[in-house]
């Protein structure tokens, strides 16, 4: 067997893989882990409808700028490069379609989703991680009360109502913006595009739109809060969680999407 | 004394008390009893293990071996930099306990809470600040408001870590009177994690000195003030040379 010494650059390199790769198994553990206080902590969660409404507005309402201006944009971005050419090849019928198709199915949530981690997600884990190095969540534990049912609850309540409003007005500002940029790009009429919207797009789609935002607002504020949960060593600590729940969070969405393009549409 | 009677006045006993993290044994077979209505100053070189008995007997950490009997009641601790919950202004921080604890949720009506939260404000001097947020409080106000928060339970328990850290010599004076008084009012046994010798003289009973886990001296502020063994002559007269080693 081969022995790599100390301060040589492959056992630097095997040790940073190993690392990774523990913090990666540990973060999953504790993920899970959070998961499960939630909903072990559940059965409390109607004594706080203040603190879910508070939640509610900061997750739905203050994200929603952004999170319309990013899937709009993306919107019309695509619709001003598919457009034209579909109505050169006599398709222009069906741009409608495909628009509304891409939007509600893949677009409106998984962009929704980035701009979601962007801005709640970020802001959560950094929020609870100061918690954390204040010593304020220990401080709840001291005084006896459950800093799952007290800060995870009510967050990740609010993210999983939240997001799926957010996506369904997401998805039609998405589709609106197509419209926009077909007609300013190729002279499609707003007509012909909305007459081919549901050709293809049925109401499988829209459930199944909807369940995948439930389950990308759930994940993306276990994953936020659950990252903030384990910060430590002061301001950096704060720093590495932040970092930790966006790009868990951005890689959560995306392996959910891709679980839901397998399971309801291949 | 009977026993019952010693067991009465009993607020806390810790036996042979492990706590490791890693490879590293930082609390290693400590025990000390504190009785109701006194106050037990734990002092050591910074890393010596005095925060982590105070988050083993407060529940925020799992000890590995030994025992933590208490007499009953809730456990109090206020933290080093206050840990005041910066979002909710001094009458939320305050009555926290009150209003989200399971077992005290809906008990107290707003009214209620009113005036318990003035009693407790009243005690550390602070009346009619219930509106402020922390942030908008001196760092010793701050301290005083944790240490309302603490007592709003009536706990039989208060652990204090390092109280008048940050403080101005003038503040700290003020803190040390408040623990004092807090003891005398709560009749609660008190734990004081510390570094200061004004802290020790004024306010406890007796001191535990720690150095890497280990007890290295116990007895009163007098005995340690007159410097019977190296290592209190050491951390008295805070010299470099003696038998405790700084890492740093």
């Amino acid at each position: 067997m081969k022995v790599y010494y100390k301060g040589t650059y492959t056992y630097k390199i095997w040790k940073i893989f190993a690392e990774q790769a523990v913090d990666f198994i540990t973060t999953l553990g504790e993920i899970f882990g959070y998961i499960i206080a939630f909903f072990k902590g559940l059965k409390n969660f109607n004594t706080r409808p203040r603190e879910i409404i508070e939640q509610c507005s900061r997750f739905g309402i203050s994200s929603l700028p952004i999170t319309l201006s990013i899937v709009g944009m993306t919107s019309i971005i695509v619709s001003m490069q598919v457009a034209g050419e579909m109505v050169k090849q006599g398709g222009g019928n069906f741009v409608g379609m495909l628009m509304a198709i891409l939007t509600v199915r893949e677009e409106g949530a998984i962009m929704a989703g980035f701009a979601i981690i962007s801005m709640i997600g970020s802001s959560l884990a950094s929020e609870i991680a100061t918690l954390k190095v204040t010593e304020q969540i220990d401080a709840i534990q001291v005084l006896k009360v459950n800093p799952i049912e007290y800060l995870f609850t009510p967050r990740v309540i609010a993210g999983t109502i939240m997001m799926p409003l957010v996506v369904i007005i997401a998805s039609v500002v998405g589709i609106a913006g197509g419209a926009v940029a077909a007609n300013l790009t190729s002279e499609l009429s707003y007509k012909a595009y909305f007459d081919s919207v549901w050709f293809g797009l049925s109401m499988h789609d829209i459930n199944v739109c909807l369940l995948k935002a439930i389950s990308f607002g759930f994940a993306i504020t276990v994953i936020s809060c659950s990252c903030g949960m384990g910060a430590k060593d002061g301001a950096k600590g704060v720093g590495i969680a932040t970092t930790k729940a966006v790009v868990w969070s951005f890689v959560s969405i995306v392996m959910i999407d891709l679980l839901f393009a397998a399971a309801f549409f291949y | 004394m009977s026993p019952d009677q010693r067991y009465k006045r009993m607020g806390i006993e810790v036996k042979h008390l492990v706590k490791s993290f890693d490879d590293k044994t930082v609390i290693d077979d400590i025990s000390f009893k504190v009785d109701d209505g006194k106050i037990l100053s734990i002092v050591g070189f910074s890393g010596s293990g005095k925060s982590t008995v105070l988050k083993l007997i407060s529940g925020l950490i799992e000890k590995d071996s030994g025992e933590i009997i208490t007499s009953g009641g809730d456990i109090a601790m206020v933290f080093q930099y206050s840990a005041l919950f910066d979002s909710l202004n001094v009458f939320d921080n305050i009555s926290f306990a009150l209003q989200e604890r399971k077992d005290m949720r809906g008990k107290y009506t707003q009214k209620e809470l009113e005036k318990i939260v003035a009693e407790k404000l009243d005690l550390v001097g602070l009346s009619g600040i219930e509106n402020k947020f922390p942030s908008e409080l001196s760092g010793g106000m701050q301290k005083r408001v944790s240490f309302a928060r603490a007592i709003v339970t009536e706990p039989k328990i208060i652990l204090y870590d390092e109280p008048t850290a940050g403080l101005d010599p003038i503040s700290s004076t003020l803190i040390e009177d408040y623990i004092v008084r807090l003891k005398n009012e709560t009749n609660a046994a008190s734990i004081v994690v510390t570094h200061q010798m004004s802290t020790i003289r004024r306010t406890s009973d007796n001191v535990l000195m720690l150095y890497n886990g280990k007890v290295v001296f116990e007895g009163s502020p007098d005995d340690l003030c007159a410097e019977q063994t190296d290592y209190t002559r050491q951390f008295v007269n805070a010299t470099i040379e003696g038998p405790m080693k700084l890492n740093v």
